[in-house]
Formats: structure tokens, sequence, C-alpha cells
């Protein structure tokens, strides 16, 4: 041997080894272990899919009662037939798992807070926030209410068992790339993480939590300042259940806080606390219904797009569910089971937000720091502790000791606060920390043979609130607002609310049956795109204005009223629709005040192209790009000197506010530039320069020729990870806020469907993604070009005996019980 | 003759423990370690045929993985590692990699023997 030649080489192939096993830091994150994720055996290369992969296979399975069969189509949607329920969703789960367990996995650990486990401390404060929020703690009460109900807690369990069935099978390195790219490993799958990622969408769809951004700018420009920017009541208000529609007496008689001018709408505290992060406001949806007598068939259709971010892998995976009590098809969470969004032999549903506050903030006065007894009631009140342990990649636990009130986990307090906050302590009252079992509403409706089953499987939902629009065979249409919500006094829980007084709790919720339903109306139609659902002698407050787009709903009822004859064909025109009606609302007043003769020749350009606009924000429409960039700095320069005279985290209002203020009041108070005192700016005065510094961001646009309404939005659908070599950009898209088609740059319509009544059930759909989770299959993102080109798929919605004989059908997976 | 008998044995023992992938990645070492010791040859040899061995074949597995997938996962990992894309670089680099590692434990094990 020699010695010296040996030791070095062996040192060297040791160090070599090490290094390509262990993760190397690059810029702000890390390189996967390279020599792992490199080799073909083990590594990324296992991932590649080949194009012509067969998805048929015969699986031995334990845990399932009887033999399951899975048809792929050519889009690899896969159909289900089970003997029996369980089956049913030990196969969802299994599928769910296959396809997409990287996604569903991660979605849990944003939801449960811990995220810095996987990557780092780099998100250690979005971990605190949704622990200090009570994701965890709600997703437990809820967990016990899912357990509570047999059927709910035979699908969860029978859900678990499937992606757990999958894990457990999982070879190494068949690992999801995410998996071998972040260096870590699936854990099993457990009912808490479908209530976690339950409890996920309750906060993104229920989740505001700018209460105390709002308080700021209620101290800071004074009660009746604000109520100038966040007016109200819109007049363009077409709301869910029609104006006219009378309402019972309620039965929650309200009874309203003592001395609130002063203790409460006249209070100038500020919050330096500001949510780490907030759901997108853009969250919302069209749905509407047509009953028989506006169709050309004579049976009703049903339209729905939930908007959500966009994402790859996409939030829905498409399947249908076959048992002996359950035929039904549509959009399936990964990580839950059952149908959420689609239809069944004889129902279609569809849900939109309803947008309804549902999370209120209470200031907490603590006898001292630890927080062990607070003022209520003029007495003291012990407090609990939760114990939330954040467990960090490469670095100690991070523990939270979270004081619990009768209110709710005090979120804010001296080690959870602005550096001028300390002090101060704020709990959250959430709807979505109470037990609820919402699965059940669905697994209901998947079975809901008429709208008398439809009432029954909706009545019981809770949080986050929906519009759940419905439609029949036997031709009933029918939309109902349902959830838990808090019966409240007008504008309670618009501000942080003292918690030192009974007066300020919430005093019950909405009786169920004094929620806004509408069911067969005259007009031929129900709709909703998150408005207000009610008009204001509704009589209890549905939160602030400004939390219900408008315009959406307006022109839906609009373009509905007009039709008839409809087709599908026609529904897919209209949920493409480009057509921007508050741009409609909103260029004769620009017009009106914009001083023409003071603009230079290449304004006047710009001036002609939107005068000249046709109001759709069509892929090419450049008057589209001028509008958005002229409105913008309208807003800019109307506000922004009223803003930038404060450091506080203050709301920013909607257009509608400015709009509205225009149309009405020719002397706007904001349109003064606050900050030139020799001068006082009138909305003219404000216009003109608005239109000035747009034309000169308008010219620099047309430089790098992205004046163009889509390539000046640059649509994208981004992976989780916002990596960009997993993420689609660019796509070739129109529409946006407050049109039909609400896709904006990373938000949008997350799933089309349409649904026609008729025998033979006629449904399309369409979503931005793709099946298989994989970046290395080609049905990663196979659907999002048809998406963004607004087309649709046929749906295959077929009984298991055609399904065996369909040449649609590309693939026969079988579980054979053992 | 021993040269390409310690290439074609390095990888096809290469081959086979890589299939066993409930053990570490790196296992492979160990066979291009027992195939310089067993088949003895000058250090250099011994280098140069355990890195031949797993450097073709890795970048045969990865082509063969590459090839039906029709490069769509390897042009977005050369994108991420970042190579601009190129998957056939990203080919190249798994094989050297993997060459590296198998030469490096071949010429130990050559010192070994001698």
């Amino acid at each position: 041997m020699r010695i010296a030649p040996f030791i070095i080489s062996a040192l060297i192939t040791t160090g070599l080894v090490v290094a390509l096993n262990v993760q190397l830091p690059s810029g702000k994150s890390k390189t996967p272990r390279l020599g792992y994720f490199l080799s073909p055996q083990y590594g990324f290369w296992k991932n590649a899919e080949s194009s012509n992969y067969s998805f048929s296979d015969h699986k031995k399975i334990q845990g399932i009662k009887s033999n399951v069969d899975v048809f792929f189509d050519e889009r690899l949607v896969p159909h289900v037939y089970a003997d029996n329920n369980a089956d049913a969703y030990f196969t969802q789960g299994y599928l769910h798992a296959k396809f997409r367990l990287w996604q569903m996995e991660f979605q849990t650990y944003v939801a449960a807070g811990r995220l810095s486990e996987i990557v780092g401390e780099d998100r250690l404060a979005t971990d605190k926030y949704f622990r200090r929020l009570g994701m965890v703690y709600g997703a437990e009460n809820s967990l016990k209410e899912t357990q509570s109900d047999p059927a709910t807690k035979e699908a969860c369990d029978a859900y678990t068992a499937g992606v757990n069935a999958y894990i457990t099978a999982l070879q190494p390195e068949n690992l999801p790339f995410e998996y071998k790219l972040l260096n870590y490993k699936p854990e099993p799958w457990t009912n808490l993480k479908t209530a976690l990622f339950l409890k996920f969408m309750s906060w993104d769809l229920s989740g505001q939590g700018d209460d105390l951004t709002y308080t700021n700018a209620k101290a800071y420009f004074g009660y009746d300042d604000y109520m100038k920017l966040f007016p109200e009541i819109q007049d363009s208000l077409d709301p869910i259940v029609s104006r006219g529609t009378t309402f019972g007496a309620p039965k929650i008689a309200l009874k309203v806080p003592k001395k609130m001018d002063s203790l409460y709408f006249g209070r100038k505290d500020i919050v330096e606390n500001t949510p780490t992060l907030n759901p997108d406001k853009g969250n919302g949806s069209n749905n509407w219904a047509v009953a028989g007598s506006k169709t050309k068939s004579g049976k009703p259709i049903l339209c729905n797009d939930p908007h959500l971010g966009l994402n790859l892998p996409a939030i829905w995976y498409e399947m249908q569910i076959t048992t002996p009590d359950c035929n039904t098809y549509g959009a399936t969470f990964p990580g839950a089971p059952a149908v959420i969004i689609g239809f069944n032999d004889s129902c279609v549903w569809g849900v939109t937000n309803s947008g309804r506050d549902v999370k209120d903030y209470y200031e907490i006065q603590f006898k001292d720091s630890t927080m062990q007894q607070y003022w209520f009631d003029s007495a003291w009140k012990n407090t609990t502790f939760r114990k939330e342990i954040i467990k960090v990649k490469g670095k100690p636990d991070v523990v939270e000791n979270i004081a619990m009130t009768m209110f709710g986990p005090v979120m804010y307090d001296n080690k959870f606060a602005a550096k001028d906050n300390v002090g101060k302590y704020y709990a959250v009252r959430w709807k979505a920390h109470d037990a609820s079992n919402e699965l059940k509403t669905f697994y209901k409706l998947n079975r809901a043979k008429n709208v008398v089953e439809y009432n029954d499987a909706i009545s019981t939902y809770q949080c986050p609130g929906q519009n759940f629009v419905f439609a029949s065979h036997s031709g009933d249409i029918a939309i109902k607002q349902q959830g838990a919500f808090v019966a409240k006094w007008k504008q309670q829980g618009d501000f942080v609310m003292p918690g030192t007084d009974s007066t300020y709790l919430w005093q019950g919720i909405v009786p169920e049956n004094e929620n806004p339903y509408m069911i067969n109306p005259v007009r031929g139609f129900v709709s909703s795109a998150n408005q207000q659902s009610v008009d204001s002698t509704y009589p209890y407050y549905l939160g602030r204005p400004n939390n219900f787009p408008l315009y959406r709903g307006f022109i839906i009822n609009r373009k509905l009223n007009a039709m008839s004859g409809i087709t599908v064909e026609d529904m897919q025109k209209l949920q493409a629709d480009n057509y921007n009606v508050f741009a409609e609302i909103a260029r004769p007043v620009l017009l009106k005040y914009l001083a023409t003769s003071n603009l230079n020749s290449d304004e006047k350009k710009y001036f002609e192209i939107f005068k000249q606009w046709n109001l759709n924000n069509d892929l090419q429409e450049t008057g589209a790009t001028v509008f958005k960039v002229f409105w913008d700095s309208v807003e800019i320069n109307m506000w922004g000197d009223e803003y930038a005279q404060t450091k506080l985290t203050l709301p920013w209002p909607d257009e509608s506010a400015l709009i509205e203020s225009m149309m009405k009041d020719s002397t706007y108070k904001f349109a003064d530039d606050v900050r030139t005192l020799n001068k006082k700016e009138t909305i003219a005065d404000i216009i003109l320069i608005a239109f000035q510094k747009a034309a000169k961001k308008l010219a620099a646009l047309e430089k790098e020729n992205k004046l163009e309404w889509s390539i000046f939005k640059d649509t994208k659908v981004e992976h989780l990870l916002k990596l960009p070599a997993l993420s689609r950009y660019h796509l070739p898209i129109g529409g946006g806020e407050h049109i039909i088609n609400a896709t904006k740059q990373n938000h949008g319509p997350s799933w089309r469907m349409i649904v026609q009544m008729t025998d033979n059930i006629e449904a399309y759909g369409i979503y931005p993604g793709g099946q298989n989770g994989n970046p290395g299959s080609k049905f990663y993102d196979s659907f999002i070009d048809s998406w963004a080109a607004g087309k649709y798929y046929r749906i295959l919605f077929i009984k298991k005996e055609a399904a065996q004989k369909s040449e649609q059908m590309k693939w026969h997976l079988t579980f054979e019980k053992v | 003759m021993k040269f390409l008998t310690s290439i074609f044995l390095t990888a096809l023992l290469a081959f086979a423990i890589g299939l066993y992938t409930t053990l570490p990645w790196f296992s492979f070492v160990f066979c291009s370690l027992i195939v310089a010791i067993a088949i003895h040859q000058k250090p250099w040899k011994s280098f140069l045929s355990g890195f031949v061995a797993v450097f073709v074949l890795w970048i045969l597995l990865a082509v063969l993985s590459d090839t039906p997938n029709e490069h769509l996962l390897s042009t977005k990992v050369a994108n991420i590692l970042p190579l601009g894309g190129n998957y056939v670089v990203l080919i190249f680099i798994t094989g050297l990699l993997g060459g590296l590692l198998s030469g490096m434990a071949a010429l130990t094990g050559s010192y070994m023997r001698k």
C-alpha cells in the first residue's frame, strides 16, 4: 500500500462525497444535495416522465373493502368507480397523493405555521403569523366536529388512509421533484392536515386582517373624512338578492353599545402592528344560474369561476367519483375528500366568496405583562396559555406562548409587536376558530337530488361564508349566501374594539333562515360576484363596504337580463367577457374634467386612444392600458399627498369611492394637494396633472412595446416556490379587475365550469394548470394555453360500463383488495 | 483487457447497487473501490476506468430518462441550477460528477493494493 497517495485520494474522495451530499449555500437559499439530485438513479432524472408514460396499473392494496376501478381520460382526469364511499375517498386520497403530494403537504405546512421547518428561518414571520392567528387552534376545533359526524369521519379516515397508502409505498427515487430540490421527505398524512388545509381556505377567503390598518385610517383622517374615503353604500350596487326583497323582523335584536362616538368611532388610537400577510384582495368569484325559461334547451345552465391566486401546481384537481349513492364530477382540493365545485346526476352547484366580516380584533387590558389576567366588565379574568413550538431548520426551536382570552388568541403582544406598540395587546376573534364541519356540506351536495337537499346540505355550512348557487335537472335555480355570519350592528368590528366591555362582543350568529336567499326568481336567473348580498334594508351589517366589489356583479346582471335563448356557447363567451363596466362609468367623468387644450401632441395621442377605446380589456387593446395607467395616476395624485404625510400603514380606498365622489361632488376635499400651501387644487387640476404624468409613463411603455393590454398586464401562473423555471409567464389573456374575465397579473379564474342540466348533462371545464403536479410531466401545465385562450374542455361524465368501452379513456388503474 | 473489464464491472456494479435506493446515492463509490482493488491497474488507469465507467453509465441513464421526456424537466432544472436551460450541459455535468467520484474511489483502491 502506498500510504501517502492512498490517504490523500481517500480524503479527496470522502470530501467530494460529503460536498455533494450536503446543501450548499447559494445566495439566500441553498442548493439541493447535488450528488443526490443529479444521480440518475435517485435524483430528479427519475421525475422525468416519459411523454407516452402509461398510467395503467394494477395495485394490490390494503385498507379497501372491495376492488376499485379508475379510468383516466386523455386529460389525465380520473373517473373513480367504487363499491362504497370509503373506498372512493381512499382512492381520492391516493390519487391526490400520486399527482399532488408535494403541493398538498406544502400547503398544510403553510397553514400550520411550519414553513421554517423546511425552508429555514426566513419564513419565521409567516409561521408566527399563522400560529398566532390561531390556525392550528381552529383546525383542531374543526377536526373534532368533523370526527363526530359518521359520514365525514369515514370520508376523512379513508382519505387519509389512501394518502398514506401512497406515501408508504413510495420508493425514495420516486419522491416528488420538490422534495428532492428542498431535501426533505413527506410525513404521514393525518385528518388534522385536511382540517388545516380547509382552515387555510378560510383564511384565504375570510381572513382579511386589515381592521388594524383601518383603525389607523380612522384615527389619522378622523371619522368624517374616513367615511368619505371608505363610503358606505354605492349607487351602482346590484345586490345578489334583488333590491326590493323584504326581510322579516330579525330574530336577534342587536343592542348597540353606549357612548360609541367617543369610545369607538372617535378614538384616535393607532395600531403600529400590521398583518405579516393578507389574503389577496382580489379573491372573489363569479357564479350564476339561468333558468330553463332563458335557455335554448329549456333546461338550466349554471356557471362558476372562482378567482384565486394562480399557482402551479393548481389549487384544483379534476375528477369523477362514483359510488352506489353518489355520482359526481368536479373540482376537488388536493388535501380534502369530496368534490368542492361540480355536479351530479341531478344537480349542479358552485360558490363565490361572501366577503362577510367574521374576523375582529379586540384590545385587551392586561393587569401586567405576564398576561395572566385581563380586565373585562369590571373584573379580572384569567387567561390560559397555548404553546406553539416552531421548529426551524438548522436552528433551535422557537416557542410562542400565546395568551388565550374569551375572544380568542392574543395575536399581538410584546413579543409580536411593532416597536412602538409594546404594551398594547390585541386578541383576534375569528369565526374560523370555532368548530365546524364544512366537508359535510360538500359531502351532501355531491349526493343532493333536488333543491330541498341542496338547502339541507348547505344549512350547516359555517366558514368561509359562500354564495352557493344551484340548479337542478328538474328546473330549479337558487342562490343562498350561507355561512355562520356574525349578527353585527353597523360598523361593528370595522375597527379594533375595546376588549373590556361585553357590549362590544359578538351578540350572536344570524339564524340560517335569515341568510339571503333567492329561488326561481321571475327574471330567470340568479347570480353573485362578491358584491353586497342585500341592500340596506337587511337588518344585519355585512362588513366594511369595500370588502364587496361592485362592478362584476353589476355587469353580469345587466348582461344576463338582456339575454334569452341562452346556449352553452353564450355562457362561455360571458365567462371570458372583457367588457370594462368600470371604465364605462369612469370615462365620461374623466373626460368631463380633463382640459384637453392644455395637452401637448404626445399627450393628445394617448387622449385620443383613450377616447376612442371600445371599453374592452381585450389582449391587444392599447386603450385599456391607457385607462389603467391614467386611473392609477388619478388615484395617486388625488390621495397620495394625504398618505405621504404619515408613516402609518393605511388602507388604500377603492376606485368606486373616488368615481362616485367625482360624479357627485365637484369640490372633492382630497383634490387639494396638501403639500402646496398657497394653492387649492381642484379635481380638474388633479386630473390634468394625473394625465400628463400618465402620458409620460405611457410613452415609456410604448418605447418598450408594452402598450398592448395583455403585455402590460403580463399574466403569470407561478410555482408555489416562485421558481421561474417551474412557472409560466407572459400569458396572452385579456380581462382584469372589475371585469367578468377577472384575470389579473397572478390572480383570476382558477376553475371555469359551465354545466347544462339537460337529460345528458352537458358540462365544460378548465383550469390554469394540469392534472399532474410533477414539473417533469407534460400534464404539469397542459391546460394553461387553452385556458388563456378562453377555451373549454368538454367534460366526460360517464357511467362505469361506458367508461370501460370509451375510446377517450386512455389508462386503467385497478386496486385489488388484499 | 483489465482496463475494459474494470470499466464494465464498475459500471455494472454501480448500476446494480443504484437499484437499491434505500441505500445512500453514493454507494456506488464502494463498487468502484472494490473493483479497483480486485483488478489491479496502475493508479492513472484505475482512475480512468473508474471515471469512464460511471461517467458513461450516468450519461446513458440520464439520456434514457431525458429523451422520452423530450427534455422537459432537464431544461427546467438547467434553468434552476443555473445552466441557461442547456440540458446537454446538465447531462454532461451529471456524468462528470458521477465519473469523478468513481474515478477517485478507484484511484484510492489502486493505491490500497500497491
